[in-house]
C-alpha cells in the first residue's frame, strides 16, 4: 500500500513538471523578476513567456491586472520595488516618467537587445525608457452582406457612415447599424479624443498645458458624435468596448470602431451569430470632417524597468521580458496581436490596425497633462451624448474642468 | 464602575478608534489643503513606433524631485480646492446668481456643476430610500411574525437575501435584469405595448430603478432590527387591547409603533448614513451618465489616468460634513431622550 502511494505520488509529480517548459534565457547569476501589467491575450501570452525563464536562482511571477494603471506608482516609488516590469502603453508610461520611476535602457539593449528593432525603442530626450511589442489601435468593423444588401460601399468617413447606417436604417435590415464605446468614463474620452485627432489639430497650445479644443474641430467632433447617436441602441450609454463586440457578434449591428486588439476574438467561430464571422471586414478607422487622417489615436504597449531595484534584477528582468517578446514567441502566436517583433507575418486580424497605421494615424498624445483632459472628457460629455446639452456648453464645461484639474496638478 | 475601571474597559476600543477612524481622516483633511507642486516642464524628442519623432513637453523630474523633498505633502492651498469648480464652485455660483434668466435657469446651470449634480442624486437616494426601505422592512417583520412556525425559518433566510449579497453583485443583477433582453426589462416592454422603452436610457428611470434597488438591498436590515423589536413587545399590553376591542391595525398603530419608536431612530441612523455613501449601484448600473454621488467623485478622482488626492480629499471632507449635517436632528433628539431619563 505504502509502495502503491510513493508510486502514484511520484507519478503525479511527474506529470506535473513534464506541462512546464523551462526555457535557457542566457539569465546570468541570480535575479526576481516581478512583472506588472494589464489584463488582456496578448500580455498574458507574454508574461507567461517570460515565466518560462524561471531558473536556479531566478524567479518570475506575473500579475496581469486590469487596475494597473492604479498600482504601478505606488509599486514602483518604494525601494526596492513591488515590481521589476511594468507593462505600459503610451498614456501609462507618462506618470511614472513624471515621477522618475523608470530606468534608461540604453546598455541593457546594448548587452542583451540584439533581437530587437529600431523602431521598437521608444526614446524620450534621447535614452531609450521603454521596448514597445505591439501595436493596437481602433478601426471599423462592418457587415459586408448587411452593407451590400443596403447597396452602400465601403465606409471611408464619418459622413460615409451616417449615409450607410441611414439606408440600413432605411431598407428596415436593422434598427440599430451602428454601435460604438461611448460609455461614460474612459470609453467616452477616447471616442472623443479618436475623433479629435483625425482633424489633424492639437490638443493644446503649443508648448503649454493652455487647452485648445473650444473650436470649430471641437464641434465638428461632437456634432459628429451626437449625429451617430441616432443609429445606435438606445441604450448606448451603457455600452463599453466589450458589450458593443457583443452587440456586433450578436448581429445586431453592422458597423463599429472597436479596438483591433478584439479583432481576433471577434472572427473567431466563438459565441457569434450565423453569418456575423464569415461577413466581418476589418478596414482602416474612418476619417472625420473631409480629412485624411484616420480618426482614431494609435497605441503600443510595451515594457519598461524600475529604477528603484538592483542592476542585477534589472538585467534578468531585461533578458526574460526579452524571451517573452521573442520572435519564436510571435512566430507560435501571429493572430494574437500587431506584433512589432521581428520577422512578424500579420495575420487576418491585424488587418485594420495596419490599414489604420499606414492611413496615417496619429498616436495617442504624451503630454503630462493628456491624462487630466481624458479624465475631465470622460466626465463632462455624458449630457451631451444624453442629448441634454449642446455642444459648446459641453466644450465650456469640459475646458472650466480640465482647468480646475491641471491648476490642482501643478500644470497651469 | 469607577472611572478608571471604566477607563481601562474602553481603553482598547478607543485606541483602535484613534488609529483607525480619527488618524485617516486628519491625513485626509491635511491632505485636502494641499495641491500639486507647479510642474517644471521642458521640452523633449519623443520616438515611438508610429509617427517618428515629435517634440513634445515632458516634467522635468529632477527638479520636482527637489521640491517635494522639500515639500513632500505638495504646495498649501488654504480652502482654494473646496471653492472650486470642481466642489462648492462658489465664483460659478455667484456667476449664476447674477446674471441668469429666471429660476429653472439658475436650477439648471447649478445642476450642471459636477459636485451639485452629484449631491442632489446623493440626497433624494438618502431621503427616498430610507422611509421606503424602513417601511418595507417593517411590514415584512409583521408578516414574518404572523406566519406558523413551521415556515419562519426559510422565510426568514429568504427576506435577508438582499442584505447577503454584496451591493455590487446585487446591483449588477438586477441591471441584467432590466435590460431590453432580461426579465424585468423585457416584461415592461411587454407591458407597456413600447419596444423602445428602456429603463437605462432615460435619466428619469435610471434614477428610479437605482431608488428601487436601493430599497429592495435596504429592506432587510431594517426588517431584522424591526422583527428583532417585535420578540420584546409586552403579550399582556396586547391581550388587554384585544378585550378592549382594538383591531389588528390598532394595535400596531397605539402598541406596536411607539414600543418600537426608539428603534426606528436607531434603523433611520444608520440607514441615512449608509445611504449618503451610495456608490456600488451607480457603478454597477453604468449610471454615470444620468447619475453620480459624493462618492462616485471620489472614486473618479482616484482613478483614470490621473490621480487627484487633494480634490477627493475635500470631497470626502465634505461627504463628513454632510453626514454630520443630516444626523443632527436624530442626534439631538437622542440627547434630549437621554437627559429626559436621567431626570
Amino acid at each position: 500500500m505504502k509502495l502503491m502511494l510513493k508510486t502514484t505520488v511520484s507519478l503525479g509529480v511527474l506529470c506535473l513538471t513534464a506541462g512546464a517548459a523551462f526555457a535557457d534565457c542566457g539569465i546570468e547569476g541570480a535575479g526576481s523578476v516581478r512583472i506588472l501589467s494589464n489584463d488582456f491575450e496578448a500580455l498574458r501570452l507574454v508574461n507567461t513567456t517570460a515565466e518560462e525563464c524561471a531558473a536556479d536562482g531566478v524567479t518570475v511571477t506575473a500579475n496581469a491586472n486590469a487596475e494597473h494603471k492604479n498600482l504601478q506608482v505606488p509599486a514602483l516609488s518604494i525601494n526596492p520595488a513591488e515590481y521589476t516590469v511594468a507593462v505600459v502603453a503610451n498614456n501609462s508610461i507618462v506618470p511614472l516618467l513624471n515621477d522618475d520611476l523608470i530606468r534608461p535602457l540604453d546598455d541593457l539593449v546594448a548587452k542583451y537587445g540584439a533581437s530587437l528593432q529600431p523602431n521598437q525603442l521608444i526614446k524620450i530626450d534621447g535614452k531609450v525608457m521603454a521596448i514597445a511589442f505591439m501595436g493596437n489601435a481602433q478601426h471599423l468593423f462592418y457587415r459586408k452582406d448587411v452593407l451590400d444588401a443596403a447597396g452602400v460601399a465601403e465606409p471611408k468617413s464619418y459622413e460615409d457612415i451616417l449615409a450607410a447606417a441611414e439606408a440600413i436604417k432605411a431598407s428596415g435590415a436593422m434598427e440599430y447599424p451602428v454601435a460604438a464605446s461611448v460609455k461614460p468614463g474612459w470609453d467616452l474620452a477616447a471616442e472623443f479624443v479618436n475623433a479629435y485627432l483625425g482633424t489633424g489639430a492639437d490638443f493644446f497650445a503649443p508648448g503649454s498645458a493652455e487647452l485648445a479644443i473650444d473650436n470649430e474641430n471641437g464641434l465638428k467632433v461632437l456634432e459628429t458624435m451626437r449625429a451617430l447617436t441616432a443609429y445606435m441602441d438606445p441604450d448606448y450609454l451603457t455600452f463599453d468596448a466589450n458589450s458593443i463586440k457583443a452587440e456586433y457578434e450578436a448581429g445586431n449591428t453592422a458597423m463599429m470602431v472597436e479596438w483591433g486588439s478584439l479583432a481576433g476574438a471577434t472572427i473567431d467561430e466563438e459565441g457569434a451569430a450565423e453569418g456575423v464571422v464569415a461577413n466581418t471586414v476589418l478596414a482602416a478607422a474612418p476619417t472625420i470632417g473631409g480629412g485624411s487622417i484616420p480618426a482614431v489615436a494609435l497605441w503600443w504597449d510595451g515594457f519598461t524597468i524600475a529604477k528603484n531595484i538592483s542592476d542585477e534584477d534589472a538585467a534578468a528582468s531585461f533578458q526574460a521580458m526579452v524571451h517573452g517578446i521573442s520572435p519564436e514567441m510571435v512566430a507560435a502566436n501571429p493572430a494574437v496581436a500587431t506584433w512589432l517583433v521581428a520577422g512578424y507575418e500579420p495575420g487576418p486580424a491585424a488587418v485594420g490596425v495596419i490599414a489604420t497605421a499606414n492611413g496615417g494615424a496619429r498616436a495617442y498624445p504624451m503630454q503630462p497633462y493628456m491624462g487630466l483632459l481624458h479624465t475631465a472628457l470622460s466626465s463632462e460629455l455624458a449630457e451631451f451624448m444624453a442629448g441634454t446639452e449642446d455642444a459648446a456648453q459641453a466644450l465650456a464645461d469640459v475646458k472650466a474642468a480640465y482647468d480646475t484639474a491641471a491648476k490642482e496638478g501643478g500644470f497651469l | 464602575m469607577p472611572h478608571k475601571t471604566f477607563f481601562a474597559f474602553i481603553l482598547p476600543s478607543l485606541i483602535a478608534m484613534v488609529l483607525f477612524i480619527a488618524l485617516p481622516i486628519v491625513s485626509v483633511v491635511v491632505q485636502s489643503f494641499h495641491v500639486e507642486h507647479p510642474r517644471v516642464m521642458v521640452e523633449v524628442e519623443n520616438c515611438q513606433p508610429f509617427g517618428g519623432c515629435t517634440k513634445e513637453m515632458q516634467v522635468n523630474s529632477a527638479a520636482m524631485a527637489q521640491l517635494q523633498a522639500e515639500q513632500p505633502m505638495g504646495q498649501f492651498n488654504g480652502f482654494g480646492t473646496y471653492l472650486n469648480r470642481g466642489h462648492l464652485a462658489v465664483n460659478e455660483i455667484g456667476a449664476i446668481l447674477s446674471s441668469n434668466s429666471g429660476f429653472g435657469d439658475v436650477v439648471a446651470r447649478i445642476y450642471n456643476l459636477p459636485f451639485y449634480k452629484a449631491l442632489a442624486f446623493t440626497l433624494v437616494f438618502c431621503f427616498v430610500v430610507t422611509p421606503l426601505a424602513m417601511g418595507l422592512g417593517f411590514v415584512i417583520a409583521l408578516a414574518v411574525n404572523a406566519i406558523p412556525k413551521m415556515i419562519k425559518g426559510p422565510v426568514i433566510f429568504f427576506s435577508l437575501l438582499p442584505m447577503i449579497i454584496t451591493p455590487l453583485v446585487g446591483s449588477l443583477i438586477l441591471y441584467w435584469m432590466i435590460q431590453a433582453n432580461g426579465i424585468i426589462g423585457a416584461s415592461l416592454q411587454n407591458l407597456f405595448n413600447d419596444p423602445t422603452l428602456s429603463l437605462r436610457a432615460s435619466p428619469v428611470l435610471t434614477w428610479a430603478s437605482l431608488l428601487f434597488y436601493g430599497v429592495w438591498t435596504n429592506a432587510p436590515f431594517s426588517f431584522v432590527v424591526f422583527y428583532a423589536g417585535l420578540q420584546t413587545v409586552p403579550g399582556d399590553t396586547l391581550e388587554s387591547a384585544m378585550i378592549d376591542g382594538a383591531s389588528r391595525w390598532e394595535r400596531i398603530r397605539y402598541v406596536i409603533i411607539p414600543h418600537l419608536a426608539p428603534l426606528a431612530t436607531f434603523v433611520a441612523l444608520v440607514q441615512l448614513m449608509d445611504n449618503f455613501r451610495v456608490f456600488e449601484p451607480i457603478v454597477g448600473f453604468s449610471a454615470e451618465a444620468n447619475a453620480t454621488s459624493l462618492s462616485w467623485l471620489i472614486f473618479n478622482d482616484l482613478s483614470g489616468d490621473a490621480q487627484l488626492f487633494g480634490s477627493a480629499g475635500a470631497t470626502s471632507v465634505l461627504t463628513i460634513a454632510g453626514v454630520i449635517v443630516l444626523l443632527m436632528p436624530v442626534l439631538i433628539r437622542t440627547w434630549r431622550e437621554f437627559n429626559h431619563k436621567v431626570v
